[in-house]
């Protein structure tokens, strides 16, 4: 049985967790000390070997990321935390802001340091209120402490961070979408190569790294590599959060070694709810292919979930039970993705709008078989074919639910609608017969 | 533009405060459309001829970021944005049940306001707190583990004007403009503020407490 490893989330349920005070009484800035007397190219190096491979859904590994800046030439180099968390089901970055933001104050001290860095940037969503309150206090305290401003702690080293709020649209949390905006700009992605590393934020050197993945930099610093990779498996090493959510008796935050199993983690949130049977789940958000009851067992790192047909993502684990009709599900992932399409690119655009218009129409009951194949058709012409990532995501639960549950698709073409009552998927009871019940869609 | 000599000169200050913040004056573009919304309640046309005169822009300019992005609204808000989780987690754990009965309570859908314009209503996409699903939003504070009686509940208490608390997040929900002044990134003093970090939240933290797991190497 793999154990849990508290280490982002140890101090989450202390009393005013989010302050600086319970924070330092905790050992925290005691690896960003340590860090401001060890020479940076020693942090770089430490991250690189601690294998941290990024931990907001690519699995790029952290340390090299930072190798990839070219040499100082005496202007501006600019870390950027992405903390534009808003992939569905992906939930772990808030809670670890909300609850423990010196964690990534402390580690964007660290990797600004690593990285030659005098005024970093936090990206966050401005959708969660309450975070960016803490975010803005927790940087103020910071500077109160001598951690942040000219010379910090007599290291002769010097760093501003901004905490920057969005203004709602998901694909500022890809990279180069994320620095668009950060300029003031339309948030779509930019054509790469550049990359951020070369040209990224104001056209200079730039890491941007996932909330998660900086706040890991302090354990690995303080606590050591080998204390690191001593966690995880082979080639993915330390902990991370698992996020589970759905239909699951005990949904919430899960801090693990990457390769435990959903099994193992449905053990500890009290199993399935009412022990129904499971359907289908998302490894890391809904951007991943789907996996169903066959895949309890796969370990949950990134070699193992990709070897299995599915992507390790964000580790947003949301699990549907034998209840859900996965075409339902599938539609209204799809939905998101035509709304949050940024609209630069003609396939991602116009094909996540014809995909809503076909699953609509099956999901109403007035699909054909060939709307199946169409589904599968259009995924194709999607696929690899824009700038970024968000109309790939798109086709994931599509293909994959295809693929798993086909005569699912069909049934709703050959009885003239979904075979499933909405309400027996819901956490309450309720009348799902008036006829405006299901008509929901309509108004999206 | 039409705002009194006050108000452009409050605006014109906390303008330079946002400016100074930023190595490039264009990345203030964000939390000045936020400040304006703080005044106007909305990305007013005088609002935007404000950034676009800070920041040395057209207006065409700005308003091309600003209607990029689905919080910065384009008709006066409500005080409260209302926003109910139709994506796929919520939706089936029982959003769509709850966008329906609080959609029919206020009277309006989707990106529309109550006459008395107390409510925005959204239907919103996923807010990052899918483990304590169905979620809600008020003026992006988090309302956890929604039901439709507590979604009217709450729907009542802002269309009687009581105040409001949300699951976790501060002591009160503030208003529309209140909430925009902080999205500017002018603390309000409520970061202290606690509702408990939320069960889900520590499911993880209770098991391994429970097993006396400690982490590696200990």
């Amino acid at each position: 049985m793999t154990k849990l490893t508290p280490v982002l989330s140890a101090t989450w349920g202390l009393e005013k967790s989010w302050t600086f005070d319970t924070y330092a009484k905790n050992g925290g800035y005691e690896a960003a000390a340590k860090a401001l007397k060890t020479d940076p190219a020693d942090i770089v190096q430490a991250v690189k070997d601690s294998g941290l491979r990024g931990r907001g859904g690519a699995g790029f590994p952290t340390g090299m990321k930072w190798g990839f800046l070219p040499p100082p030439d005496g202007g501006p180099r600019y870390l950027v935390v992405n903390a534009d968390e808003s992939e569905p089901g992906t939930c772990k970055d808030i809670p670890t802001m909300l609850n423990a933001p010196h964690t990534l104050i402390e580690g964007v001290i660290i990797t600004s340091y690593a990285i030659g860095c005098n005024h970093a940037f936090i990206y966050l969503r401005g959708e969660v209120l309450h975070v960016y309150r803490r975010l803005l206090k927790a940087v103020a305290e910071a500077r109160a402490n001598g951690w942040l401003g000219t010379d910090i702690k007599g290291s002769g080293f010097d760093l501003e961070i901004t905490v920057h709020a969005g203004a709602g649209a998901y694909i500022c949390g890809e990279e180069t979408a994320l620095l668009d905006s950060l300029e003031g700009r339309r948030g779509q992605p930019r054509l790469k190569p550049p990359f951020p590393a070369v040209a990224g934020l104001y056209a200079r050197p730039t890491v941007v790294n996932n909330v998660e993945s900086i706040a890991s930099v302090p354990s690995i610093i303080g606590k050591g590599v080998e204390w690191f990779t001593s966690m995880g498996t082979e080639k993915s090493k330390g902990m991370g959060l698992f996020s589970l959510s759905g239909h699951v008796n005990r949904p919430g935050q899960y801090e693990a070694p990457l390769g435990v199993t959903l099994r193992e983690l449905l053990e500890m949130a009290g199993g399935m709810r009412d022990g129904r049977r499971l359907k289908f789940w998302t490894p890391g958000g809904s951007s991943t292919p789907l996996f169903t009851d066959e895949h309890l067992d796969t370990p949950l790192d990134y070699e193992s979930v990709g070897a299995a047909g599915s992507m390790l993502g964000t580790r947003a684990i949301q699990i549907f039970d034998e209840s859900t009709c996965v075409v339902r599900a599938v539609e209204r992932w799809t939905e998101f993705y035509k709304h949050e399409s940024c609209g630069k690119c003609t396939p991602c655009r116009e094909g996540t709008y014809w995909l809503t218009q076909i699953l609509h129409r099956l999901e109403a009951g007035r699909g054909t078989e060939a709307d199946i194949q169409q589904l599968l058709d259009t995924c194709d012409s999607i696929l690899g074919r824009s700038f970024c990532a968000l109309g790939d995501g798109a086709t994931s639960s599509i293909t994959s639910s295809i693929k798993l549950f086909r005569e699912e698709y069909e049934r709703h073409v050959h009885e003239g609608g979904c075979p499933f009552p909405r309400s027996a998927s819901a956490l309450f009871d309720y009348d799902d017969t008036p006829a405006d019940a299901h008509a929901v869609e309509a108004h999206a | 533009m039409t705002y009194d000599e006050s108000t452009l000169a409050q605006l014109t200050k906390d303008a330079a405060e946002i400016q100074s913040r930023y190595p490039v004056p264009r990345s203030a573009l964000l939390p000045m459309l936020h400040l304006v919304q703080s005044v106007d309640g909305f990305v007013s046309p005088d609002g935007i001829q404000f950034c676009a005169d800070q920041l040395g822009l057209t207006a065409a300019e700005v308003s091309a970021v600003a209607t990029f992005y689905t919080q910065y609204k384009r008709r006066p808000n409500g005080e409260y944005q209302v926003g109910v989780c139709t994506n796929t987690l919520c939706a089936i754990m029982g959003g769509d049940e709850i966008w329906r009965r609080v959609s029919e309570r206020c009277g309006v859908g989707h990106d529309e306001t109550t006459p008395d314009g107390k409510i925005s209503l959204e239907r919103i996409e996923c807010n990052a707190a899918c483990d304590y699903a169905p979620v809600m939003m008020v003026n992006w504070e988090f309302f956890d583990n929604m039901t439709p009686e507590k979604a009217l509940q709450l729907v009542d208490d802002i269309l009687d004007g009581k105040a409001i608390r949300p699951t976790r997040g501060a002591d009160k929900v503030v208003t529309f403009k209140e909430m925009s002044r902080v999205l500017a990134g002018f603390e309000d003093g409520r970061a202290d503020e606690d509702q408990g970090a939320g069960a889900a939240t520590l499911a993880g933290v209770e098991v391994a407490r429970s097993q006396g797991w400690k982490g590696a190497g200990t």
